[in-house]
């Protein structure tokens, strides 16, 4: 009855669902101000330590909890170090990303191709049998649910609640937050560890729900974490952008997983690379608009289409937190 | 409410900003802060909005005693400060930057918000659109925004800090009868400045601060003798002005047009001559800063040609605009023109250069220490720019201007120096002159423009006067232009 | 009203020492915690990874086989950091070099021409090659604003991936393709060995040369001062007349040079052909290298050596004790993380003195 190319694309949207709930913890963090860059290390920490919590314990729920808090601790000391040391956060992040990759091989040796507990569908009663939409977004994981939420919640905190104005603000302008009252550095560190936990939830998806199980450097969750990073900037910061990036590559890499039986003469290996040079043209699209040539160039064309080129631009280009990355001393 | 702060004192490391000063303003009145640059009116307003704390010393809301640890506590007992660059949020709308502030609602809720601002911009005849990002705004609507804001939050104590910089002539006598209504209502109302006729036009009081200590205090009517002596100490000598006979064409511009995403130049037509020097004037933002850097190959020109000594460089990079003598002083030192973890012989060494590969540093140490006496920098070869003072740093600048130059660009050379400071870099700036080099300069001190350029030019919001002769022209004529008005 | 405020100038070498001291102690009782968790005996282990690393004279030498890899990325890396670039492309570099230096050894392996002058000939691509994969990092950033970190990571990923399909692919073995690589050369073209052991003095020498051509260049060189004038203040440089772009750019290459000379190594003196893991990690572990040493190149040499020694050391766990080698890995990136948050603990608690403010203020 349902046509194959729905279960694809419902395949689609559960292989998005970590990637969504990462992003956005991503955008809360960066929005604050927080780059945390360890995002590759706690991912890959956090899967493998919810699954092994889950397969001890059985339970489901303390895997992810425990993926949470990982993810949450390792984006605490990213904001401890930076915000309270100041250190800088490009250094610290991507030590964390190695060593959090390393631990995770380290100690989830013992645990590689255990069988453990996964979550399943669960079907949405009356709408689940809705035509199309119904097996397309209402007989799947909980995790793709709970991602759908994350998105839809995560913009109606930034743009429509006054706490995430004051997100906004400490993201563009932290000495005038602080001028109004805002307790500057106690927001970055909440967004960022609030992010972290996102993240290390959305890792934890990846052994409890989408890729089941642990299978130590073949899980292939290694480099993930990085793609979050890109789409967190393709996104512009923005939830609902950055749910569109991620829908975006899921889909890509399934329409190559689709289409490589038609495509003989590229061996698989070079479709799964894929997600890294399509990450590197993404960002290039981003930012093109923003360099020296591109400017000089235009600056030579007649204004009209000047005025075109620029809306082009100006519409893939986007403009991150002016505060990003920057330390804000309160006296 | 009545406002009192007393026996103040607050350290920088070891530059003593405030030492005892006191400070009361009664209710409902408009009381004056003035004093030079560096005085330490900021730091002391800064204080009793909570920005900072004192070290020492106690202030008094209507007589009880009070100290903050943050400025929302300043917000909570009705303390409210518009600082001299407005803090707010440029990439944001005007409705979102209203109703930002530490507490509030949970859900934000535009449509009384939007309500409240218009019903505030009415009763004082502002005209802000709620929609517009704060970016396109002048800053005298950033301004009313802000004052807006404060009052919208139930400000009673509301602190500007030097407010008629950078805005329009018609918006400073808004703001100024916006004052005095709410005085009027009752506010306590304290108002910082460096401009004398200010005081004398609107405050009730006025107290002096010089080099962090209490001058002295005075009321209508006031004495401008008494309040000049007491915001200085002692007279300041004038150099006289020699002008130098111009020479050849160094900086021909024909039909510039130049632009950024909020302004556009259209059409300048200039040329400036060996030995000249002439003053750019005009409020922060007016396009002073992006005609200059057009000027040094930094900004790419729309149309129009740029040549120096007659060699065509429109369009071409900064490099070609160097090789041409075409050299550059920016005006934030450590962001721009130096290089913070480098010494000063590093410095020297990356524009001399002494060889083509490698560096002798022996000599380069020698050569560093030569050019630190020559420049009066109080510093050693090994020095990190970081650590001179911001009057060693802007020698350091100047000793790094290559020789030969044919035209010099400076973005304010003399700002947050002090008097003898400023004196010194004029000097040397006159020496180049007279070594037949041409000189443009930004400043926002217009006495200073007239006492040392030979010719003016005055921006205002894009818009370019001709070049006029320094001989022509008077303070007072300089001042309105900025303003926008006699053109 | 703008203050800046630096740690006490000079401080004494002994809390200098301490503060290291203290890093080291937390970095080890992390290690400790982290073995505890795995349940393994943390004693036994250092002492195995003690044992493994010095045991022997063979081991002893073969911590500096791993060294010279090892050092050749960081010297490369040295130059970027200088220029304040993160190449973390740098572990792509490594494949890239290894690649083309397979390459050439492929299409010349069966030809007259004399050992010596393939092994250059094969060296002088690996550079090449790694230069090129920088190179590409750099014109991304330069002229398409990919930032060098996301340019750089996905790089690496691609060429993992160049290196798989080749293996399986163009290269195969002859039969079938396997992860153990490609045929490996005949013996005539490894790159000498002293007798008995792994170790090449000509391995050895590239290394020592690479070390001492990075230090020359970064102290004694107008390059080398411009770089470091990029990577403070990157708009001022400009502004003072540095063609920022074009020494960003060399610096990339430089790095990618040293790089792809590292993965040249590991094909001719080392493993003899291209495998999937050529590269070992040493790219990212240069990147600690060069952090732990707070990027100078003398301290870099212990540091790299030390590195070396606890992956030597590691690699017997997974048969002596079932842990996985990756502990040295933990141990590695444990100590990089707590000297850098010492070194802020030290910043921040430590009494302040502003900085002696001069004639104004």
């Amino acid at each position: 009855m349902t046509p194959e190319w729905i279960f694809g694309l419902a395949g689609v949207l559960a292989a998005a669902a970590p990637l969504l709930i990462a992003v956005v913890g991503e955008t809360f963090s960066e929005r604050a101000g927080v780059v945390n860059l360890s995002v590759n290390g706690a991912m890959l920490l956090a899967a493998m330590a919810g699954f092994a919590v889950a397969v001890r314990t059985g339970s489901l729920e303390l895997g992810f909890l425990t993926g949470a808090i990982i993810g949450a601790l390792m984006a605490l000391v990213v904001a401890f170090a930076s915000l309270t040391l100041r250190q800088s956060q490009v250094a610290v992040g991507l030590v964390l990303a190695l060593l959090g990759r390393d631990l995770a091989y380290f100690l989830g040796n013992p645990f590689m191709g255990m069988p453990g507990p996964r979550v399943g569908a669960l079907p949405i009663p009356v709408l689940k049998d809705l035509p199309v939409l119904g097996p397309l977004v209402f007989q799947q994981s909980p995790v793709v649910y709970i991602s759908l939420l994350t998105v839809a919640l995560a913009w109606v905190w930034i743009f429509r609640t006054h706490p995430g104005l004051v997100l906004r603000c400490v993201g563009e302008r932290p000495p005038a937050a602080f001028v109004r009252g805002v307790p500057v550095t106690r927001i970055r560190y909440t967004y960022a560890v609030l992010g972290g936990a996102l993240v290390g939830f959305a890792g934890a998806a990846y052994t409890l729900d989408l890729k089941g199980g642990w299978q130590g450097p073949i899980s292939g969750i290694d480099g993930i974490g990085w793609i979050v990073l890109a789409i967190t900037i393709f996104g512009g910061w923005h939830p609902v952008r950055g749910a569109f990036g991620a829908l975006l590559f899921a889909l890509l890499q399934w329409l190559s997983l689709v289409l490589q039986p038609s495509l003989p003469g590229i061996p698989s290996q070079v479709l799964n690379v894929a997600p890294f040079p399509l990450m590197i043209f993404a960002l290039l699209l981003t930012n093109l608009g923003n360099t020296e040539w591109v400017q000089t160039a235009l600056s030579r064309l007649p204004e009209s289409s000047r005025r075109f080129a620029l809306r082009i631009l100006r519409s893939l280009q986007v403009s991150p937190p002016a505060a990003l990355g920057t330390v804000f001393e309160e006296e | 409410m009545k406002v009192e702060m007393r026996h103040i004192y607050k350290s920088f490391g070891p530059v003593r900003a405030l030492q005892d000063v006191s400070l009361t303003v009664e209710a409902g009145t408009i009381h004056g802060l003035l004093g030079e640059n560096g005085a330490g009116k900021t730091t002391l307003m800064k204080i009793l909005s909570g920005y900072l704390r004192p070290d020492r010393g106690d202030i008094f809301l209507d007589g009880k005693p009070i100290r903050f640890a943050s400025p929302a506590e300043g917000l909570r007992h009705g303390i409210g400060m518009l600082h001299q660059d407005p803090m707010d949020f440029p990439a944001m709308s005007v409705l979102d930057n209203f109703m930002m502030s530490h507490e509030g609602e949970f859900w934000l809720d535009r449509r009384r918000a939007r309500r409240a601002l218009q019903e505030l911009a009415g009763q004082f005849g502002f005209d802000l659109d709620p929609d517009a990002r704060v970016d396109r705004l002048t800053v005298g609507e950033r301004q009313q925004l802000e004052l807006l804001r404060l009052l919208w939050r139930g400000v009673q104590v509301l602190i500007l800090d030097e407010p008629t910089t950078g805005i329009s002539a018609p918006q400073k006598v808004r703001l100024f009868e916006t004052l005095r209504r709410l005085a009027e209502e009752g506010k306590t109302i304290i108002f910082v400045t460096h401009k004398l006729e200010e005081v004398e036009e609107l405050c009730h009081r006025v107290t002096v601060l010089r080099q962090g200590r209490l001058a002295g205090e005075a009321t209508p009517p006031y004495s401008p003798q008494r309040l000049i002596e007491m915001m200085f100490g002692r007279p300041i000598p004038m150099p006289e002005r020699q002008p130098v006979p111009p020479g050849e064409p160094v900086l021909e511009i024909r039909d510039l047009v130049v632009g950024d995403h909020r302004l556009r130049l259209s059409r300048v037509n200039l040329t400036v001559r060996s030995g000249e020097i002439i003053g750019l004037a005009g409020m922060e933002g007016s396009g002073q800063q992006l005609f200059m850097r057009a000027c040094a190959g930094l900004v790419r020109p729309w149309e129009g040609s740029i040549r120096v000594r007659g060699e065509d460089l429109t369009g071409k990079p900064y490099h070609a605009f160097l090789e041409a003598g075409v050299l550059f002083v920016p005006a934030n030192r450590l962001e721009e023109g130096l290089i913070p973890g480098l010494t000063l012989t590093e410095h020297f060494q990356l524009v001399y250069p002494n060889g083509r590969y490698l560096i002798d540093w022996e000599q380069a140490r020698a050569e560093a220490q030569r050019r630190i006496r020559d420049f009066n920098i109080r510093g050693k070869p090994e020095t990190m720019v970081e650590a001179l003072s911001g009057g060693n740093q802007q020698r350091t600048l100047l000793a790094l201007i290559r020789t030969p130059a044919h035209l010099l660009l400076l973005e304010h050379p003399t700002r947050g120096l002090d008097v003898e400071s400023s004196m010194w870099v004029w000097r040397r700036l006159k020496e180049r002159a007279q070594e037949g080099t041409a000189l443009m300069v930004i400043s926002s001190d217009l006495q200073e423009l007239l006492q040392y350029c030979d010719r003016i030019i005055v921006f205002f919001s894009g818009r370019i006067s001709e070049p006029m002769a320094t001989e022509e022209l008077t303070l007072d004529r300089l001042g309105h232009m900025i303003a926008g008005r006699g053109w | 009203m703008k203050e800046i405020l630096l740690p006490r100038a000079r401080p004494s070498r002994w809390i200098e020492f301490g503060f290291q001291g203290l890093s080291v102690l937390m970095a080890l009782l992390f290690t400790t915690l982290v073995l505890l968790i795995a349940g393994a005996p943390p004693i036994e282990a250092y002492r195995q990874v003690l044992e493994g690393a010095f045991g022997s004279l063979k081991r002893a030498t073969d911590i500096l086989v791993a060294w010279v890899p090892l050092m050749l990325a960081t010297s490369g890396l040295l130059l970027t950091f200088t220029a304040g670039l993160w190449n973390i492309g740098v572990e792509g570099q490594i494949m890239l070099g290894a690649i083309a230096a397979t390459g050439v050894m492929r299409a010349l392996q069966d030809t007259s021409l004399p050992p010596p002058l393939i092994l250059i000939l094969a060296m002088a691509a690996g550079m090449a090659g790694g230069a090129a994969w920088a190179g590409l990092v750099g014109l991304l950033k330069i002229y398409g604003g990919v930032h060098e970190i996301f340019g750089g990571l996905g790089l690496n990923f691609v060429a993992t991936t160049l290196i798989l399909w080749l293996i399986f692919g163009p290269w195969k073995r002859p039969g079938i393709g396997s992860m153990s690589g490609t045929e490996p050369f005949p013996e005539r073209l490894w790159l000498p060995v002293f007798p008995g052991l792994r170790l090449s003095p000509w391995a050895l020498l590239l290394a020592l040369l690479s070390i001492a051509l990075v230090y020359v260049l970064l102290r004694n060189t107008y390059f080398g001062l411009r770089l470091k004038a990029i990577g403070k203040n990157i708009r001022a440089a400009h502004l003072l007349g540095v063609p920022t772009a074009r020494y960003l750019f060399l610096a990339l290459l430089g790095c990618g040079a040293m790089a792809g000379l590292a993965g040249a190594v590991q094909v001719t003196a080392v493993y003899h052909r291209l495998i999937p893991p050529i590269s070992s990690g040493y790219g990212y572990l240069g990147l600690l290298v060069a952090m732990l040493a707070n990027y100078r190149v003398s301290w870099s040499i212990p540091v790299a050596f030390f590195f070396a020694a606890l992956n030597i050391g590691s690699i017997q766990l997974p048969i002596t004790l079932k842990l996985d080698s990756t502990l040295s890995g933990v141990m590695q990136g444990a100590l990089v993380l707590f000297v850098l948050l010492m070194q802020g603990a030290r910043a921040r608690w430590q009494p302040k003195s502003a900085v002696e403010t001069g004639d104004d203020a």
